[in-house]
């Protein structure tokens, strides 16, 4: 069902809980931020060979690039394995953890970068080490959230009679999580994670070179390579950094997702009828390679032997008495309540104190606008991607070939192309707060286009033989055919093109042409202004009117759509 | 035969928590015991009990109160000697058929080399040669219930629970399954000793079963236990075979020994607050059409008109109860025999039923009645469906409930008794008649 969708919703979510997490969450960052202005001083220019915009640099860049993101991957998964698995198994741990999780996907983590940037820096010793941290941090900001979500919402569907039949062979709790609880979840895993590797880039693009202050940190890969170029007016530079960051996704994309999808194929538990059996060439040479074979055998071998290394507990766990579970209940109680009571403490501290009423009015009036951006470009999108997501989702072979192309731009970083827009505002003098919001969409549309090609695909030959029989045409099956059956499809992609935009909106309300600076008034660039001047608390309270803004419109907007198109549209 | 039985289960009670703290009693008073050489079948219809009993021998739950005693020794979660198969097969699709095999024996750390032998030995005895390196999804059902046999023989069980084994398979390939399982068992083939099958086929259990415990519903008890001394193989044909089906639809069917009216053993307290089970008017009209008409001409022999309709006990007791409820047929001894309005109702055209159904409706089917009451009390003529819904749930739980209004809401619509939109869950006089 949420093929498609990073951004993933839970029904049933008791909202005092997202209250609490919320104010954790924020209090947390408050808190990270103070720490980070404490630590903010002694930092100096880091001294490292310069970047050069030559383009026989970039295959070096470009694996430097490409490392981060598989380092963000493997913490996040790491983080989902373990968080996740927490937050199913202890109905206690469960009711914090699952809305801090739901708070956490709506922080614009890319605004939050510069605080992580210092933060991680002050830790590291190395500083190149910390700068590392800082990026791969924000990579895993992108994905593990949608990750850990995807995995838990796995862990409560396990069909029970999959878990009676482990139960009652008596498989112990560690060959339980291998054997049945990590391969259920895998298919919906892997594709969570391919699909939020398009904000992985994006990410990984703009936390690679970040100015805050006087503090400017260049990571050797190709978004510092783009932010030289832009520094330095260069296009045919900007032109080689794009050329290398589409070969990167390809290969990205053909060596390492497609055959993960391919090979995940086996673990899903009922075959949805209709959906082609994916195929990678890249799989079939691993398959057919001894080398390869080896390996997979070597660690299905690995998994069995930690299951007889581990210590199996052969008693089941009697059911908890009442009055240990009672103060335990209290104990946990308790500790949110001190968790929340910091949390509002620092951002009591952080914002109230700093900010005076007419600065909070402000930057309220700033959201709005960033609010109206977003939602007119979802709407302008929409007007062009439906129609024509459903003509291609209707034609089999036309889908075939513009699917993958859509997948492909939705991964590709938006953020590569700012440069040459900037430079055509900045050349024909075009007003940017009109000018510069499209930037906010160019790389989040595409959600909205292979989402309706998916529905439009998925629409019964009967029902389109039935509308054609009756001779249902023109607007009447645009009304009563195409846009029901698509609608489930299209919220799907919308919510997370929205939630992207929002992001997005950091980098691309503000934005640079050498000296040259061009800005839309928004939330966003209040944000990016913050960073720029370092300046912690208008950056907290920038973040904290922004999570707060997605976390109320997903909740009163798009969450009651969602359900409202499933129940109502969703064809089964 | 050996004198200690393998298994016993006394005055088992099991009930969930609702709610609003009070319990919901789903097993009452189950006394069970399994001897050596013995197949024991638990029947009865869905909600009646019998997988949940099946679930407390196998250590999955525990009971409310009274003990299950394995070899003697108390059950206390899943026991070594005890192998289960399950209806939906429950195989990990990502292990290959050898490997879903070997799981168990995994899980017992028994030695690679044993594994592998013992794996073979139960792939070959169940017929799944060269089949061991297929992925479950490969197979069709027949063959992957054979992979779920197998998992469960290669530990070695002394007693196998089978949890409708059969039933998501089609019938041929049920009865070739069935009568290969009869063989290992009856050549002595499979090391497991008793067998504890759940089904709510008549059939089946005659066929397959030494004792059958036929279960009732609300809450789960057993009503009779039959003993079936019929050598095996046994033949469907045989007239002690039918006479033998006959005599347990007839006590699935019997009035409780209280004396009250047949009833109010399957719909308790019969006020607002009883539980309607979901049967569309469609299915009531053709039942009553199809015992109305010649051969039955009202009045149907249960296994004759279930095998002339092709209607498992699952499927055909709870629309015949469902008529007997509305008062349009009796049912008694294994018979249904329509009432006058019953025959009334089938011989009707398409206006004059509506009529009928409605009158039936509205005088048997109390919340029908209380609905339309509300309704017509009303000046708005409308109501909404939580209002109904906190009625209900003083009696049931919420699951329940849900059921129970979507099933007065389906028949309300067909009698024209009252509107429903589900948009805004509201109730209407919209469009009465």
């Amino acid at each position: 069902m949420n093929r498609f969708a990073p951004y993933v919703f839970l029904r049933d979510l008791a909202s005092r809980w997202d209250v609490l997490a919320f104010i954790v969450v924020l209090g947390l960052i408050a808190f990270l931020g103070e720490t980070s202005r404490g630590l903010f001083a002694p930092l100096a220019q880091l001294a490292q060979t310069p970047l050069s915009l030559d383009p026989i640099h970039l295959p070096e860049y470009a694996a430097r690039t490409t490392f981060r993101m598989l380092a963000a991957l493997a913490l996040s998964l790491l983080f989902t394995l373990t968080y996740a698995t927490w937050a199913a198994k202890s109905e206690r741990a469960g009711k914090l953890l699952v809305p801090i999780l739901d708070i956490l996907q709506s922080v614009p983590i890319l605004g939050f970068i510069s605080i992580t940037v210092v933060f991680f820096m002050s830790l590291a010793p190395g500083r190149v080490l910390g700068a590392e941290f800082a990026a791969i941090f924000a990579i895993f900001t992108s994905q593990a959230w949608n990750m850990a979500f995807s995995f838990y919402q796995s862990l409560r569907t396990i069909p029970l009679e999959l878990m009676e039949a482990a139960e009652s062979f008596r498989l112990s709790p560690w060959m339980r999580f291998w054997q049945l609880e990590v391969p259920f979840g895998m298919p919906a895993l892997i594709w969570n994670m391919m699909m939020s590797m398009s904000g992985g880039w994006f990410f990984v693009v703009a936390s690679e070179s970040i100015s805050v202050g006087h503090t400017t940190v260049a990571l050797p890969g190709v978004g510092s390579y783009i932010a030289l170029a832009i520094e330095q007016k260069n296009l045919e530079a900007i032109g080689w950094a794009i050329a290398t960051m589409l070969i990167v996704i390809l290969l990205y994309d053909q060596l390492l997702f497609r055959p993960l999808v391919a090979w995940v194929d086996r673990f899903r538990v009922e075959q949805e009828p209709g959906v082609r059996v994916p195929d990678s060439w890249a799989l079939t040479m691993m398959r057919r390679s001894r080398l390869i074979q080896a390996a997979t055998v070597a660690f299905h071998a690995a998994v069995l032997w930690t299951s007889r290394a581990v210590k199996r507990t052969d008693a089941v766990t009697p059911p908890t008495q009442d009055a240990p579970k009672r103060s335990l209940d209290l104990l946990w109680v308790s500790l949110i309540v001190a968790a929340v009571v910091l949390g509002l403490w620092h951002i009591v501290a952080v914002l109230v104190k700093n900010t005076p009423l007419h600065e909070a009015l402000q930057v309220c009036g700033l959201a709005t606008l960033t609010m109206l951006r977003v939602f007119i470009l979802i709407a302008l999108a929409s007007l062009i991607w439906v129609p024509i997501g459903v003509w291609v989702g209707m034609r089999p072979t036309a889908a075939q070939i513009v699917q993958p192309i859509a997948q492909f731009m939705a991964a590709f970083p938006a953020n590569l192309l700012f440069p040459i827009a900037v430079y055509g505002i900045v050349k024909w003098k075009l007003n940017p707060d009109i000018f510069l919001s499209p930037l906010m969409i160019l790389g989040t549309q595409w959600y909205i286009l292979f989402n309706v090609i998916a529905g439009a695909s998925a629409i019964p030959a009967e029902m389109r033989y039935a509308a054609a029989n009756f001779r249902v045409t023109g607007w009447l099956w645009w009304r009563k055919v195409a846009l029901p059956a698509v609608l489930p499809f299209y919220v799907t992609g919308a919510i997370t093109a929205s939630g992207g935009s929002w992001n997005a909106a950091i980098v691309a309300e503000l934005a640079t042409w050498g000296d040259t600076q061009v800005q839309a008034r928004g939330l966003g660039s209040y944000i990016a202004e913050a960073t720029t001047a370092g300046d912690f608390h208008r950056i907290v309270l920038g973040i904290a009117t922004m999570s707060l803004f997605v976390v109320i419109i997903n909740r009163l907007f798009w969450r009651p759509l969602y359900y409202y198109a499933e129940r109502k549209y969703r064809l089964t | 035969m050996n004198s200690s039985p393998l298994l016993q289960c006394n005055d088992v009670r099991k009930s969930f928590p609702k709610p609003d703290g009070a319990e919901l009693l789903v097993l009452e008073g189950m006394n069970l015991e399994l001897r050596e050489g013995q197949i024991v079948g638990l029947l009865g219809r869905s909600g009646s009990g019998k997988s949940t009993l099946l679930r407390l021998i196998a250590g999955l739950s525990e009971p409310s109160a009274g003990n299950l005693r394995y070899l003697g020794r108390p059950i206390n979660g899943p026991a070594s000697g005890i192998a289960m198969v399950f209806q939906s097969f429950a195989l990990f699709p990502w292990l290959t058929v050898f490997e879903n095999v070997a799981l168990g024996l995994e899980a017992q750390r028994m030695p690679r080399a044993e594994i592998r032998k013992r794996s073979l030995a139960a792939i070959d005895l169940i017929g799944l040669d060269g089949f061991e390196s297929a992925y479950p999804r490969e197979l069709s059902g027949g063959m992957r219930q054979r992979v779920g046999f197998a998992r469960a023989l290669v530990v070695h069980p002394i007693i196998l629970l089978m949890d409708e084994p059969f039933s998501a398979l089609d019938v041929l390939t049920a009865e070739t399954l069935r009568t290969d399982f009869l063989d290992l068992w009856s050549e002595g083939r499979m090391p497991i000793k008793g067998v504890i099958l759940v089904t709510h086929n008549i059939e089946e259990a005659v066929l397959m079963c030494d004792r059958i415990l036929v279960f009732g519903s609300n809450p789960g008890r057993i009503l009779s236990e039959i003993k079936v001394t019929l050598p095996q193989p046994r033949n469907r044909l045989d007239p002690s075979f039918r006479e033998l089906v006959e005599k347990i639809y007839v006590d699935m069917t019997a009035r409780p020994s209280g004396g009250g009216p047949g009833r109010q053993e399957r719909f308790p307290g019969l006020g607002i607050g009883s539980v309607l089970p979901q049967v569309s008017s469609n299915l009531l009209a053709g039942l009553l059409e199809a015992v109305a008409a010649a051969p039955f001409n009202g009045t149907a022999d249960l296994p004759k008109i279930a095998s002339d309709l092709q209607m498992e006990i699952d499927e055909l007791f709870p629309v015949a109860e469902t008529l007997q409820m509305l008062r349009f047929a009796e049912l008694e001894g294994g018979d249904l025999k329509l009432t006058e309005d019953g025959l009334a109702f089938a011989n009707a055209g398409f206006d004059e039923r509506k009529r009928i159904f409605m009158r039936h409706l509205l005088s048997y089917v109390p919340l029908a009645a209380h609905i339309r009451r509300v309704l017509d009390e009303r000046a708005s003529h409308s109501a909404r469906k939580s209002r109904f819904i906190d009625e209900l749930e003083d009696f049931m739980n919420e699951e329940a409930a849900e059921q129970t209004l979507r099933a007065v809401v389906s028949w309300g619509r067909y009698a024209e008794a009252f509107a429903y939109d589900d948009e805004n869950a509201m109730f209407s006089l919209e469009n009465p008649t």
